[in-house]
């Protein structure tokens, strides 16, 4: 297909905070030291903001480094954490607050603010844009572009306008080249394009499988009566305990009286009746929560998946032409469940690498193998080297707390997991057959504190062009009966957040129905199919959830 | 033909909006805001009469705070000429609007004024109708269909029995409806394009249109809850239910 093309000096996939971030400190030093240097930022949700799920309790470091002046720049970062709280959660009804002398140094947040990460992308795309970063939300970067030299030489925007059958629209757009002298992948936990990279370019080789967690989140207007602005719960047990699957919880108190609570669920988890989406309504029913959430009302819904490989996962971040930053090569700390400030310094160590080489070589197309150096040199490296060893210290505190203790230990701190190089096996092959595993018999929702899908998947303002291909692609059509239905009891039916996946038992027996419009662009399905049969591509620039202050 | 069209922003239309904390009005700290999906229907529609070469000049208008500039930019992306931004911070109710644009028609001499049938927002389906009262001109609102021929405006009109066809003298007033178009998508290069566009601003009290309000807003509340739906065995007990429970029949 002929399709127009543009040039930049610089593209970079995904306007989270490490695509912003690298954007910001490119033309920052492009400006200081008066060179010319075009960069740009595509977002595939309708605006920047719109796709970002986090906590989020922000470590405001590497904003420091970037915009040392933001506390006068009206950044969003206005709420401190006053009050760190952690618990176990015995039983539904029981929870021990773990005392603060025996919470690792990690997991203090003196110092963090508490914030929406999709505001503070939303005030990081203003500098950007004060600093000639051309900022395009609403266009996807649907497929890799190479050069000559089999380098990456850019990408291609998703078409727009095609119809369900592939046919063209009245209104067909084809996509557009965006031919860039080095590409940045920041497209956040379980990219599809940085997939594509690390399984061309052998990322991976050598070092230990990555592993996912899929978060939930709903943010609640509170009783102003009990909102503790600045208090921030973490913790773990219950009810993940009772199907022996790990995750974490925490619940914050933001401004405005708002409450933002969620629960990391392990992709790891073995009973494929697990469903995380009921999961996390159950949770809310325990007395710990439903205190703070009771006279409230849930005003956004959303969930995302997050890396948890940490340092042993990382795959090599560059190849020719490109490096993969922030959580599409997975810098996430998973010992302080935090990833925007490492994202944030992986895109800036990224900017400074790509500003270097092309100062000293126009010509672009390199690999950047002086990005591995300087991040080897960084603090980034250094902190998320010494939470790799996170997990022996919180086994030595495990010895003074008993059972309870270590069982946190491996469920919410990841506890041993970094330093178990053996655990090599992908999330999506720990299932096991689900007439082998004890049923789940999930509490209905009340409608006050805990809800159904469907009516949380409304509250994510989530719209896809309805007649446009299917954009979660099965290499195998027959798989979802033959494995998923006779083994798993289709546990697509239960993992997705948003219901997208239905079997319907029909005249001619059952079938797998994909309500792909319902997508939330969470990634789960990519990662948990147990043949690894779900390939999750671009969908219609702009489509996808359309997230507040998430 | 000039034409001029305007673009109102308003919280996009995927958003669940809710009322704010003491039902003032509604909730729309941190919700994404668009161009209302009538004026783009407008905006393609002049857009595509210039392209058809009737319009020599298409120009889109906001009213609004700074941050409407984003949707005016909108539509210079998909190929509008220029933009003109009312800035206030002031809220405005359409009758204050109708004003402003007759001010602006008055000063430069449009020809054809599109816009959509109704902001989703306030639902109000009056802007349009009022500026042509003000203006005196013709009018041809809910336009399913319009044809430009030398100085007059063939509209063909949504109506609640089915689809009536008039016909005006320009200078007139169209409104958009659902049917009108499809709008188009915005090409990345034409983004990059409206930034280098002309964008004026101007400020109501320069065009000397008094915008104090008539209307205040009382109270914002939710629709009530609908209840859950019930299966009925047959079209005897449908009947009967509609008749003695709902009481619609
Ligand atoms: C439930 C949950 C709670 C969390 N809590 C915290 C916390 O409290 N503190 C903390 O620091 N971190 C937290 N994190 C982690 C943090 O959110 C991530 O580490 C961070 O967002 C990663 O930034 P990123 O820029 O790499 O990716 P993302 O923030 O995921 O941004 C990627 C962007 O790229 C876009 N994109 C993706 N693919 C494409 C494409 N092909 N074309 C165009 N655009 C594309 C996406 O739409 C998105 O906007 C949490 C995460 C989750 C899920
Ligand atoms: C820009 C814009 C302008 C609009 N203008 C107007 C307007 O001028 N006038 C107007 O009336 N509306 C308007 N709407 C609203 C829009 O047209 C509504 O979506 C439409 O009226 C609903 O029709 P539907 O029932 O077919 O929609 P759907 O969205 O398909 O259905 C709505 C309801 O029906 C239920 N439902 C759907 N299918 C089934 C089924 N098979 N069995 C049982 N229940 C089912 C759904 O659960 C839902 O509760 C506008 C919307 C937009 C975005
Ligand atoms: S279809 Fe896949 S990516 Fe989309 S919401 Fe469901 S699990 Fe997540």
């Amino acid at each position: 297909m002929q399709r127009e093309s543009m040039e930049y000096d610089v593209v970079i996939v995904g306007g989270g905070p490490a695509g912003l971030a690298a954007a910001i400190r490119l033309r920052q030093l492009a400006i200081a030291q008066k060179k010319e240097l075009s960069v740009c930022v595509l977002e595939k949700g309708s605006e920047i903001g719109a796709h970002i799920l986090s906590g989020a309790v922000i470590d405001p470091c590497s904003l420091d480094e970037l915009i040392p002046d933001w506390r006068e720049q009206d950044a969003p970062l206005t709420i401190e954490v006053t009050h760190d709280q952690v618990y176990f959660l015995r039983n539904k009804e029981k929870a021990w607050q773990i005392p603060t002398q025996f919470v690792p140094a990690s997991m203090h947040n003196q110092g963090n603010y508490i914030t929406s990460l999709g505001n503070l992308c939303r005030w990081l795309s203003e500098r950007a844009e004060s600093l000639e970063v051309e900022i395009f939300p609403g266009f996807a970067a649907a497929e890799i572009l190479y050069g000559e030299q089999a380098e990456v030489a850019g990408v291609i925007t998703g078409d727009m306008g095609m119809a369900e059958d592939g046919s063209k629209k009245p209104s067909f757009e084809p996509g557009m080249e965006l031919r860039a002298k080095y590409t940045l992948f920041a497209e956040g936990a379980r990219g599809h394009l940085g997939k594509q990279l690390i399984a061309r370019f052998q990322l991976d080789a050598g070092v230990g499988a990555q592993h996912y967690g899929l978060g939930l989140k709903e943010l609640w207007d509170c009783d102003p009566q009990k909102h503790q602005q600045g208090l921030v719960i973490h913790g773990s047990g219950w009810p993940l305990s009772e199907s022996g699957s790990g995750g974490g919880f925490f619940l914050y108190h933001l401004e405005n009286n708002q409450i933002s609570v969620g629960l990391i669920v392990d992709l790891n988890y073995q009973n494929p009746h697990v469903n995380p989406f009921e999961e996390f309504q159950r949770l809310k029913q325990h007395p710990l929560f439903k205190d703070y959430l009771t006279g409230g009302r849930r005003v956004a819904y959303g969930a995302r998946v997050i890396n948890k490989g940490g340092f042993h996962a990382l795959p090599t971040m560059h190849m020719p032409g490109a490096l993969l930053i922030g959580c599409d090569a997975g810098t996430l700390n998973y010992a302080k469940i935090k990833g925007t400030h490492t994202a944030m310094k992986s895109g800036m160590l990224a900017a400074e690498t790509v500003f270097d080489t092309l100062s000293k070589d126009e010509q672009g197309g390199k690999d950047l193998q002086a990005y591995a150096e300087r991040f080897k040199t960084s603090w980034l490296c250094d902190e998320l080297y010494r939470s790799r060893n996170f997990g022996s210290a919180l086994k030595k505190w495990g010895l003074y707390l008993g059972g309870a203790y270590n069982y946190l230990d491996q469920t919410l701190f990841g506890g041993k997991f970094p330093l178990d190089l053996q655990d090599d096996s992908e999330d999506r092959e720990t299932l096991k057959e689900a007439a082998d595993c004890k049923q789940i018999n999930y509490p209905k929702p009340d409608g006050i504190i805990s809800f159904d899908r469907l009516s949380s998947v409304y509250l994510s303002n989530t719209s896809h062009e309805e007649n446009q291909p299917c954009h979660l692609r099965l290499q195998d059509r027959e798989l979802p009966l033959a494995i998923n239905l006779g083994h798993y009891d289709a546990p697509e039916q239960r993992y997705c957040p948003a219901g997208v996946y239905e079997i319907i038992e029909q005249g001619e027996g059952p079938r797998l129905q994909i309500n792909a419009q319902n997508c939330i662009h969470c990634k789960t399905c990519d990662i948990k199919d147990p043949n690894g049969n779900i390939t999750w591509v671009t969908p219609e620039g702009g489509g996808g959830p359309n997230y507040p202050n998430m | 033909m000039k034409v001029l069209v305007a673009v109102k922003r308003v919280v996009d239309y995927n958003v669940k909006v809710r009322p704010n904390g003491d039902g003032s009005d509604v909730e729309i700290a941190n919700a994404k805001m668009s161009m209302n999906p009538f004026d783009e229907i407008a905006v393609e529609e002049a857009v595509r009469m210039k392209e058809a070469g009737t319009a020599t000049e298409a120009v889109a208008i906001s009213l609004g705070e700074a941050a409407c500039q984003d949707v005016v930019r909108t539509a210079l992306a998909m190929g509008m000429d220029r933009g003109v931004l009312v800035e206030t911070d002031e809220r405005l109710e359409p009758l204050t609007v109708a004003k402003l644009l007759a001010a602006i028609v008055k000063r430069e001499q449009f020809d054809l004024v599109i816009l959509g049938k109704q902001a989703i927002d306030d639902d109000s389906n009056q802007t349009g109708q009022m500026l042509a009262a003000l203006l005196g001109w013709p009018q041809g609102t809910f336009a399913s269909h319009v044809a430009v021929d030398d100085d007059r405006v063939q509209v063909t009109r949504e109506t609640d029995t089915g689809s009536q066809t008039l016909s005006f003298q320009l200078p007139g007033v169209v409104t958009s409806d659902l049917r009108l178009n499809e709008p188009r998508y915005v090409k990345l290069p034409n983004i990059m394009k409206a930034k280098k566009k002309p964008l004026e601003k101007i400020t109501p009290m320069e065009l000397d249109v008094d915008i104090s309000t008539h209307l205040a807003i009382i109270a914002v509340a939710e629709p009530t809850q609908r209840s859950g739906g019930i299966k009925v065995a047959d079209a005897k007990e449908l009947v009967e239910k509609l008749r003695n429970e709902a009481r619609v029949i």
